[in-house]
């Protein structure tokens, strides 16, 4: 089953003149089919302005194609009246955490979706309970915003999301304002959501080593899909991802590097715990012979 | 500065006038005022000052708070009193010296003015320090509901003033790194003359305002995320609920304003 559904998607953001008619514009995506199954963890890699923030606002109709279709779980992004339900099945959260929140108190805030779908008070209640535990902030439910660090602030607004119980969640560079600490307890829970709550996740960043724990990486360059596929297909040619302005993780780049300089290590290592083994069977066996 | 302002702040506490439904709050502070203007002697004024001081009692907040509270005023205050001193004519003359006379009931009028003011500072700073800015602004949406008919828009109010709350304290500290950056850069922001000072503080407003322009538009891209569409089929987490406690303050503040009034129409009462 497939959850977003794209077709030959193109977008252009533009100027019009008085009849509607597209002027000039610069082309952000040119013609990209991409599926995203339920359930899975997808990563879209870019560099800046490969328009990947473009894409991740296409797929719940804050921006619409301006040529192809987007399919939201069989609905039309194109259909207003569909868009609140469109909305309700594919969250989405923001780069800047402090610009997402919008009551003064962490549990107000985390109410704020369920209050717009009309929810009871009483399921409210228990809605966002749940959703401030599975982000690790129950305990900060009475404080305000602005007495949090970033990475449990973003972690609000991810609880506002999950609060929404949508199925699918998108999320566009979430640990790009974060210090290394922040971004760690971000990563956890978007995983966690993933593999124990089965939210399907489209993660958009810049940061390697986040997109190696997905499913699937599809890398962005100049508003087109150019690479797609496992982390490790992907990220095992390093040439071609260096080409494309992107790094790959370190522990990737570490074993191109010994393996310029004559070693043999697999080319799709991804973490430091294979990239230890790999390195210690290496040694082993060169310094048996 | 900034930080010496106790009006509009919050206490936390667990006081019956903590406790009370904020909606009733708000209505006896209304109440309250209307005590005060409708007092036409002193006993009456003096009567609506000893029941802020009560409220005071009630709520557990210290009045010295309530005075601290004043200071920023306290020019106002001077102000309308002095205005009253030397411009109410009537009554003996008691000190004269060139153009500027005092009567007696300039000075009258005077302290009343005074006690009026100060009352009425104390008894809506009494409303704040004892209700969370959201359960007010719940109050707010909550009593002007019945206005949704002639199509003023209350929600929209209601959820405008819980975001001003929100981005209050993020935009005090976007200031303040502002300021930081520009008297890194060399900035003169707390010497001069007020017209250089004024001068010198557009270079923070600008970027305050370009930054609080940005977050607005992110804030509202989320807002619609998360399904907003504005008031309607919208429903709360808190529903604001009355207890006897309230009918109970509420009860004794019309009592109380009563008698105001009926003292202020006493002939033999001063």
């Amino acid at each position: 089953m497939k959850i977003i559904e794209a077709t030959n998607l193109s977008y252009a953001y533009g100027n019009y003149d008085e009849n509607g008619v597209q002027t000039e514009g610069s082309d952000v995506l040119h013609g990209i089919d991409f599926a995203v199954e339920k359930g899975s963890f997808v990563s879209i890699l870019g560099s800046n302005g490969s328009g990947k923030s473009t894409l991740a606002k296409l797929f719940n109709g804050i921006l619409v194609p301006t040529n192809g279709t987007v399919l939201v779980d069989g609905m039309d992004t194109k259909d207003e009246t569909k868009l609140f339900h469109i909305r309700r099945k594919v969250g989405m959260v923001f780069q800047n955490p402090d610009n997402q929140i919008v009551a003064a108190i962490v549990e107000e805030d985390v109410a704020f979706a369920p209050e717009n779908l009309g929810v009871p008070p009483d399921e409210i209640r228990v809605r966002i309970d749940n959703a401030m535990k599975t982000a690790g902030i129950y305990k900060y439910r009475k404080h305000a915003p602005h007495q949090l660090s970033g990475g449990q602030k973003q972690r609000v607004a991810i609880a506002g999301v999950i609060a929404m119980e949508p199925e699918c969640i998108v999320f566009d560079e979430p640990t790009a304002m974060l210090d290394p600490k922040g971004r760690e307890e971000v990563i956890t829970t978007v995983r966690r959501l993933n593999r124990e709550k089965g939210i399907t996740v489209i993660l958009i960043t810049h940061y390697m080593e986040e997109a190696a724990a997905s499913d699937r990486v599809a890398v962005m360059a100049n508003g087109r899909i150019v690479a797609d596929g496992t982390p490790s297909e992907i990220f095992s040619d390093v040439e071609q991802m260096r080409k494309l302005g992107l790094d790959v993780p370190q522990v990737t780049a570490l074993a191109y590097q010994l393996n310029q300089n004559g070693w043999d290590l697999a080319p799709d290592i991804l973490d430091e715990q294979s990239c230890a083994f790999a390195i210690a069977d290496y040694i082993e066996r060169h310094s048996k012979g | 500065m900034l930080k010496d302002i106790t009006i509009g702040q919050f206490f936390p506490g667990d006081s019956v006038l903590h406790r009370q439904d904020p909606r009733f709050k708000l209505i006896e502070s209304i109440i309250f005022i209307a005590m005060l203007f409708a007092a036409q002697n002193f006993t009456a004024i003096f009567v609506a000052t000893l029941f802020a001081f009560f409220a005071y009692a009630v709520g557990k907040i210290k009045i010295s708070l309530a005075l601290k509270g004043l200071k920023p005023v306290l020019p106002l205050i001077i102000f309308s009193g002095v205005l009253n001193l030397f411009f109410i004519t009537g009554g003996e003359l008691l000190w004269q010296w060139q153009f500027i006379s005092i009567y007696e009931n300039g000075i009258e009028t005077a302290v009343f003015m005074v006690v009026r003011v100060v009352a009425l500072i104390a008894g809506m700073s009494l409303l704040t320090y004892t209700t969370s800015p959201i359960m007010l602004t719940d109050a707010i949406e909550n009593l002007l509901a019945p206005l949704k008919k002639v199509k003023f828009p209350v929600h929209e109010l209601a959820m405008m003033m819980t975001i001003a709350l929100r981005f209050i304290p993020t935009l005090i500290e976007e200031t303040d790194r502002i300021m930081s950056a520009q008297k890194a850069r060399g900035a003169q922001l707390d010497t001069g003359s007020l017209k250089v000072r004024v001068k010198a503080l557009v270079p923070v407003l600008v970027p305050l305002f370009v930054s609080a322009f940005k977050r607005a538009s992110d804030l509202a891209l989320a807002m619609e995320c998360r399904c907003y569409r504005g008031g309607e089929g919208r429903t709360r987490l808190r529903t604001l609920k009355s207890a006897a406690i309230d009918g109970v303050c509420l009860t004794v503040t019309l009592v109380v304003a009563a008698a105001v009034i009926a003292v202020g129409f006493v002939p033999w009462i001063i």
